[in-house]
């Protein structure tokens, strides 16, 4: 088991002038399950392949424990590229497709059976293992791959969108599986995926990238509490965040018919190159829906309602402001959590004010969080 | 009420066929009943698989995710335009829903390989003790191939390859690319571990196997697996490789050419650098393309064939001009009178029914081979057209069809369910 530290690592393909991962910083604790995340064309993939040996780093370095792997050949790095290759062989036992690749290295019998019972203690499949796959369901066959890289006993086990070719039931199953196992096993693993909710519900830390830039590191709730910029507000959560670029008028952001207070230490950071002019972010779940004209509210045409059984959403339109560029991720309505059971009709306005305290506040120019 | 949810089926292909349509959408794959299949596949694969047949074609389908099934689609599609021998992608189907609701997954179809083989057929067919260096030959060619066009595969294996028959040897086709990606070139990193992955799953592919009592107990699948990288690294090496000499040993740079002409590959672009007092020269191939052979055949004939179908018929062609004492006419007026007096006759001289079993490059490369068999039986040379009817009698009545080596018949038991 072993620390992954990525130290300026940069990787430029050739013929290319922008890196498709820049200078990345990041250190993973031993034992630890880091997701890398961001849309598609990051570099989060490039990221984990580096790692892996499949990609050049052309600056910096990469190490594991305190190996510095930057030019050592992906199989002599101790790692494991989990579900890279999850057919199973009909005519093996379950415990000789878990243990086949320890037969290939040369590794004496007892030792590949005591290791492939450890696994399969851990995997559930104790009692499957001299049975062949045929009896085996779908989730305990992708337990079995995973079985495959287990019983390697690897410093590190690494995953570039393994769900991405699972059904959608499978997929919720496989997730929980895969982050109670990690869990148990205890192995640093690095995880690659586009899909947010997927980062959040398995990671211990989240990184996001964009453009090959690393934007924030951090643990799930401190994504979500507290972006460090404007994409990475937009980009964690679900439904997205709703986010706009307001006047400011003595210290209050102007929303709508609503004047949201500055804490005095955010708005000593305005600069003048934002021209008076703030980014407010707001999630949909911290909005409160007041009676119309309550002060520090602001109205929303109701476009469309979107139930969900436990929640629903209000799809609208800011009224008043027509001239702010508002989204919320793909879209650019505003997003709004209500009470399911107290739903609004398409066209009908509601009052909704920010909740105090749950207003995230970004420079206009450069998307940082100020305060 | 709630109305029922229709499908709303998307087709995505080159020609989309609207008898493609026909076929039971609404049924998972696994479920589709036996008269709509042509075969069930006996391959490891981690989807469902099933082959059916369309409008004169098999057709492969693949159960699959939305997004892997373009991508593999568009990779396959690729593949295609630069030649790189592999499946040919017919298209993906989208918004699948069975009569409940229930939304059902993606597909992806692709064009069964005529006259094509998995290795499991081959194994259990006529297994010769080369066999299985014979399809490692193969493969190690179509991985050069792939990564010289930087394409990493990611899963390399046995069973995401076919083999059509080549000569004596094999041709091997990419089957499965959803692990796969295009990039500008390969690093070593990537292709080092393309090669290891195919080794491990190559020996992993023969332990199953041997587990299966399919193979020869004398079979030792690490020495096969081995061997892969091995020839692997020997092919990349000639065709890849710089080397230097004496700027008086300049016969070296044709003789390189020569030589990977041999491998069946072509030149495209050569570099030659030479230092600064000129004394030493040093050439690298930079664009290798393989089918030198095959290109020329196709150019002198029109005939398409494998690398060493054509090589075995210039072979022939050659002996045809010495023996007609044509050497100083036109090589392309030569091929054509080869093509008439020679191939056509030889081809038709094997009953239409049986033409099924082999391909007709294959069917010619077999008779020549027979023909010198009994050459030398009856210490005679024997003419070609009875040499054709000898082996159609004598050989080919007595071999299985290869036309469409699937898997199992609908119905069929497998084996392994036996067990």
């Amino acid at each position: 088991m072993a620390t992954v530290t990525f130290d300026h690592a940069t990787r430029v393909y050739p013929g290319t002038e922008r890196p498709a991962v820049d200078q990345l910083n990041l250190e993973i604790e031993d034992g630890e399950f880091l997701v890398l995340v961001g849309p598609s064309g990051c570099g989060k993939s490039t990221s984990l392949r580096m790692l892996a040996g499949l990609e050049d780093v052309n600056g910096g370095h990469i190490f594991i424990g305190d190996r510095d792997v930057t030019d050592v050949q992906p199989k002599d790095r101790d790692i494991a590229m989990v579900f890279q290759n999850y057919a199973l062989y009909p005519h093996m036992s379950v415990a000789d497709n878990m243990g086949f690749a320890l037969k290939i290295a040369g590794t004496p019998k007892a030792e590949i059976r005591q290791r492939v019972e450890e696994a399969a203690k851990i995997l559930d499949l104790v009692e499957y293992l001299d049975r062949k796959p045929k009896a085996l369901s779908g989730g305990q066959r992708q337990r079995v791959a995973m079985g495959r890289a287990i019983v390697r006993q690897p410093q590190v086990f690494l995953m570039d969108e393994p769900l991405s070719n699972l059904d959608a039931k499978l997929r919720v199953q496989t997730r929980t599986q895969i982050a109670s196992l990690q869990r148990r096993l205890g192995v640093t693993t690095v995880y690659v995926t586009h899909d947010q909710t997927e980062a959040l519900t398995m990671g211990d830390r989240i990184a996001v990238l964009n453009h090959g830039v690393l934007q924030q590191v951090g643990t799930p709730r401190e994504m979500y509490d507290r972006p460090n910029n404007v994409f990475v507000a937009g980009f964690i959560g679900s439904p997205a965040m709703n986010i706009g670029t307001f006047d400011v008028k003595d210290g209050k952001v102007q929303v709508g018919s609503a004047e949201v207070p500055l804490e005095r230490s955010i708005a000593s950071e305005i600069s003048d190159a934002d021209g008076g002019k703030v980014t407010l972010g707001f999630r949909p779940e911290a909005l409160d829906p007041v009676a119309v004209g309550t002060a520090g509210s602001f109205d929303v045409e109701v476009n469309l309602v979107e139930e969900l059984g436990s929640d629903a959403f209000v799809y609208g339109t800011l009224k008043g402001d027509t001239d702010v560029n508002l989204t919320a991720g793909e879209t650019n309505q505003l997003i709004v959590r209500i009470d399911p059971r107290n739903v609004p009709d398409k066209g009908d306005v509601i009052a909704v004010a920010i909740q105090a305290g749950h207003s995230h506040v970004f420079s206009a120019t450069t998307g940082e969080r100020l305060g | 009420m709630v109305p029922m949810p229709q499908q709303n089926l998307q087709i995505t292909a080159v020609a989309p066929d609207p008898a493609l349509l026909d076929l039971p959408w609404d049924v998972p794959l696994a479920e589709w009943p036996d008269d709509v299949l042509a075969a069930l596949p006996q391959g490891i694969s981690r989807h469902v698989v099933r082959f059916v047949s369309h409008g004169g074609r098999v057709l492969a389908i693949k159960e699959i995710g939305e997004t892997v099934a373009y991508r593999e689609y568009e990779l396959l599609r690729q593949l295609h335009r630069i030649e790189v021998p592999s499946v040919v992608p017919v298209g993906v189907i989208t918004g699948r829903r069975a009569p409940d609701g229930e939304r059902l997954e993606a597909v992806l179809l692709t064009e069964h390989l005529q006259f094509s083989l998995p290795y499991r057929a081959l194994f259990s067919q006529d297994l010769r003790p080369d066999t299985a260096t014979r399809l490692i030959d193969a493969l190690a060619v179509l991985l050069v191939r792939l990564h010289l066009v930087g394409f990493y595969w990611g899963d390399v294996s046995l069973s995401n390859t076919l083999f059509r028959r080549d000569a004596e040897t094999f041709a091997a086709y990419l089957v499965d690319a959803e692990t796969g990606d295009m990039h500008r070139t390969l690093t070593n990193g990537q292709r080092n571990y393309d090669v290891d992955l195919a080794r491990t799953n190559i020996i992993g592919e023969l332990m199953d196997l041997s587990a299966g009592e399919l193979l020869d107990e004398a079979v030792d699948e690490v020495a096969i697996g081995d061997a892969l990288v091995e020839r692997y690294q020997e092919l990349w090496n000639a065709l890849t490789g710089s080397e230097a000499f004496d700027s008086d040993d300049r016969w070296r740079v044709a003789a390189r050419i020569e030589r990977l002409n041999d491998l069946g590959f072509d030149v495209g672009e050569l570099e030659i650098t030479t230092d600064i007092d000129g004394t030493k020269v040093r050439i690298q191939p930079k664009v290798v393309d393989a089918g030198h052979h095959s290109r020329r055949l196709l150019r002198l004939t029109g005939l398409d064939v494998q690398e060493n179908q054509a090589r075995r018929m210039l072979n022939d062609l050659d002996s045809y001009r010495a023996a007609t004492d044509r050497q100083n006419d036109q090589e392309q007026i030569v091929a054509h009178a080869w093509v008439r007096q020679v191939f056509r006759p030889t081809i038709d001289a094997v009953p239409r029914e049986l033409r099924r079993k082999l391909e007709p490059a294959q069917l010619f490369h077999e008779i020549l081979d027979h023909r010198w068999y009994i050459s030398q039986q009856a210490q005679r040379d024997i003419p070609l057209p009875e040499a054709a009817e000898s082996y159609v009698e004598r050989v080919l009545r007595h071999r299985p069809d290869e036309d469409a080596v699937l898997g199992l018949a609908p119905g069929e038991a497998d084996p392994a369910d036996l067990e």
